[in-house]
C-alpha cells in the first residue's frame, strides 16, 4: 500500500509535469540496460502519459561488444590448456561461427562467474590452467576488473590474464546526440555508471546539446520522478543533470573507484556494434599491464565481422529502430535462437520487448 | 550487467565484509571504498562495494521515503 502510494505520487508528477508540454511530443531514452529490463518488467510503459515516448539506449554492455571480440573470445575459449570465466549473460551471444556456450559443448572449459575475484581464485587454486577472464562492463564493473588485475600482479598470479573488453559511457552519448538520425528530448542516465563515474559528468549534454538529464535509480517511482524531471525540465525551458539517486551517486562519483581504473586501463577508440569506432570510448589496459593481456599473451589477432543478416541490433542500440520493427524478431531471432546479443542479454532491448512485451 | 544491489554490513575483516542480503551471507570486497563499519548499507556489484550509506544516513533516508509515501498516502485519499 505504501509502496503502490509512492508510485502513485510519481506517477502524477510525471502526469502533471507532461501536461504542462502543451500536447509537445518527447522522445527520452533510458541509456541504461538495467533500467530497460527493469521499465519492462515493470510494464511501466503501460502508464506514460501518450506524448512521452522512451526509448532505448546502447547501455547494455553485452550488446555493444561487436562480432569480432566476440570471435576473439571464442579463439581465447580454444587455446589448448584455457580457462576462460565470464559473466553469465556472454555466454551465448553468437560470434561469426560459434559462441561461447558452443565451445563449451565441445569441450572448452568456460566458467560462468559472478565477480573476477572468482576468476583469480580459480587461477590460484589451478596453476596448471590458463584462467582467462574476459573483462565486457561499462564503469560500472571496470573497478573490479581493475582491482582484480592489481590483486594479480600483487600475489604474482602468472597463470590469469584478462581480455578487457569494456566501454566507457559517456562518449557513446556524445556520438549518439551527434547522430543526425538521432533525436531525443532527454536522457535518463544510468544509475550504477554514474555511482562510479559521478553524475557533473553528463554536463556537458545539458551545455553542448540542450538536452536535459536526470539520474534515476530503478524502482518504478524513481524511474517515473526521473522522466517526470525530464519533463518539468523541458517545460520549464532549462536543461540540467538533476541527480535523483543521491543516495549511491555523488556529483564526483567514486573516487578511489576512478584512481583504481586509471592505474590498470587506459581509454582507448573503441568500436561499438551498429554504432561504429567512437573516440575514446573503451577501456584497454596499460603498457606496464600487457604481461595480463589475454589477447597478446594468446596471440589472438583484431578481428572485424560484419552483422549477421537481417539482424539490426545497431540501429535498436541507437534508439532508432523499435525491437518489434526488426524483421526478424520472434521469427528468425528469439530468446531461444538469437541472432542478435539485443535478444541475448537478459539487458538487451529485444530481450525485454520479447519477455514483457505481451507477445 | 550494470545490476547493483544495496546490503547490510553485518560484520568487517580486512577489507572484506559478511553482508546481509535479503537473508542470504555473502562476502564483499571493500577495497573501492572508505570507511564501512557494521550497520552501514554498501552497494554490491561483481563481488565489490561500489558505494556506501552510512547507518545514519540510510535511516534518514527510510524516514523521508516514509514520509513522502505517508503524503502520498493522504493525497490519494483526500
Amino acid at each position: 500500500m505504501t509502496a503502490a502510494a509512492g508510485v502513485d505520487t510519481a506517477l502524477q508528477r510525471l502526469r502533471d509535469a507532461a501536461a504542462r508540454l502543451s500536447g509537445r511530443q518527447v522522445t527520452f531514452m533510458e541509456v541504461c540496460g538495467t533500467h530497460t529490463m527493469s521499465i519492462a518488467r515493470l510494464g511501466l510503459k503501460a502508464l506514460f502519459p501518450p506524448n512521452v515516448q522512451l526509448v532505448s539506449g546502447p547501455g547494455c554492455p553485452v550488446c555493444v561488444t561487436p562480432q569480432g571480440v566476440i570471435d576473439r573470445m571464442v579463439a581465447l575459449a580454444r587455446v589448448p590448456g584455457a580457462t576462460v570465466c565470464t559473466f553469465g549473460d556472454m555466454l551465448r551471444v553468437p560470434g561469426t561461427e560459434s559462441s561461447l556456450e558452443r565451445e563449451r559443448a565441445s569441450g572448452a572449459r568456460i566458467r560462468v562467474v559472478y565477480s573476477p575475484l572468482e576468476a583469480l581464485a580459480h587461477a590460484e587454486a589451478h596453476p596448471g590452467e590458463q584462467v582467462i577472464f574476459l573483462g565486457v562492463g561499462f564503469e560500472t564493473t571496470a573497478p573490479a576488473i581493475a582491482q582484480t588485475l592489481r590483486q594479480a600482479k600483487a600475489k604474482r598470479v602468472a597463470n590469469f590474464t584478462a581480455a578487457v573488453a569494456g566501454k566507457v559511457v559517456p562518449p557513446a552519448l556524445h556520438a549518439l546526440l551527434s547522430d543526425d538520425d538521432v533525436a531525443l528530448d532527454g536522457l535518463l542516465c544510468p544509475g550504477h555508471v554514474s555511482v562510479i563515474i559521478g553524475a557533473k559528468v553528463y554536463g556537458f549534454i545539458p551545455a553542448e546539446f540542450g538536452v536535459p538529464c536526470a539520474v534515476a535509480g530503478f524502482e518504478a517511482a524513481e524511474i517515473l520522478l526521473g522522466l517526470a524531471s525530464l519533463c518539468e525540465q523541458i517545460a520549464a525551458g532549462r536543461a540540467t543533470v538533476e541527480n535523483l539517486y543521491r543516495e549511491w551517486v555523488r556529483p564526483e562519483g567514486n573516487r578511489r573507484a576512478q584512481a583504481v581504473i586509471d592505474e590498470v586501463l587506459l581509454t582507448a577508440d573503441a568500436e561499438w556494434r551498429g554504432i561504429g569506432v567512437i573516440p575514446l570510448s573503451g577501456y584497454s589496459l596499460r603498457p606496464a599491464w600487457r604481461d595480463f593481456d589475454a589477447f597478446e599473451r594468446f596471440g589472438i589477432p583484431e578481428m572485424h565481422a560484419p552483422e549477421p543478416r537481417g539482424c539490426r541490433c545497431g540501429e535498436v542500440l541507437k534508439g532508432v529502430t523499435q525491437p518489434r520493427d526488426c524483421g526478424i524478431f520472434g521469427t528468425h531471432c528469439t530468446p531461444q535462437h538469437p541472432v542478435g546479443p539485443c535478444m541475448v542479454s537478459s539487458e538487451g532491448s529485444c530481450a525485454a520487448e520479447f519477455k514483457y512485451g505481451g507477445r | 550487467m550494470c545490476l547493483a544491489i544495496p546490503a547490510r554490513v553485518l560484520s568487517v575483516e580486512d577489507e572484506v565484509a559478511t553482508v546481509d542480503l535479503e537473508g542470504t551471507r555473502l562476502h564483499v570486497n571493500l577495497s573501492l571504498v572508505e570507511g564501512v563499519a557494521p550497520g552501514d548499507h554498501v552497494l554490491i556489484h561483481a563481488g565489490f562495494a561500489l558505494e556506501v550509506l552510512s547507518d545514519a544516513d540510510a535511516q534518514e533516508l527510510a524516514f523521508y521515503r516514509e514520509r513522502m509515501r505517508a503524503l502520498g498516502a493522504q493525497e490519494s485519499m483526500s
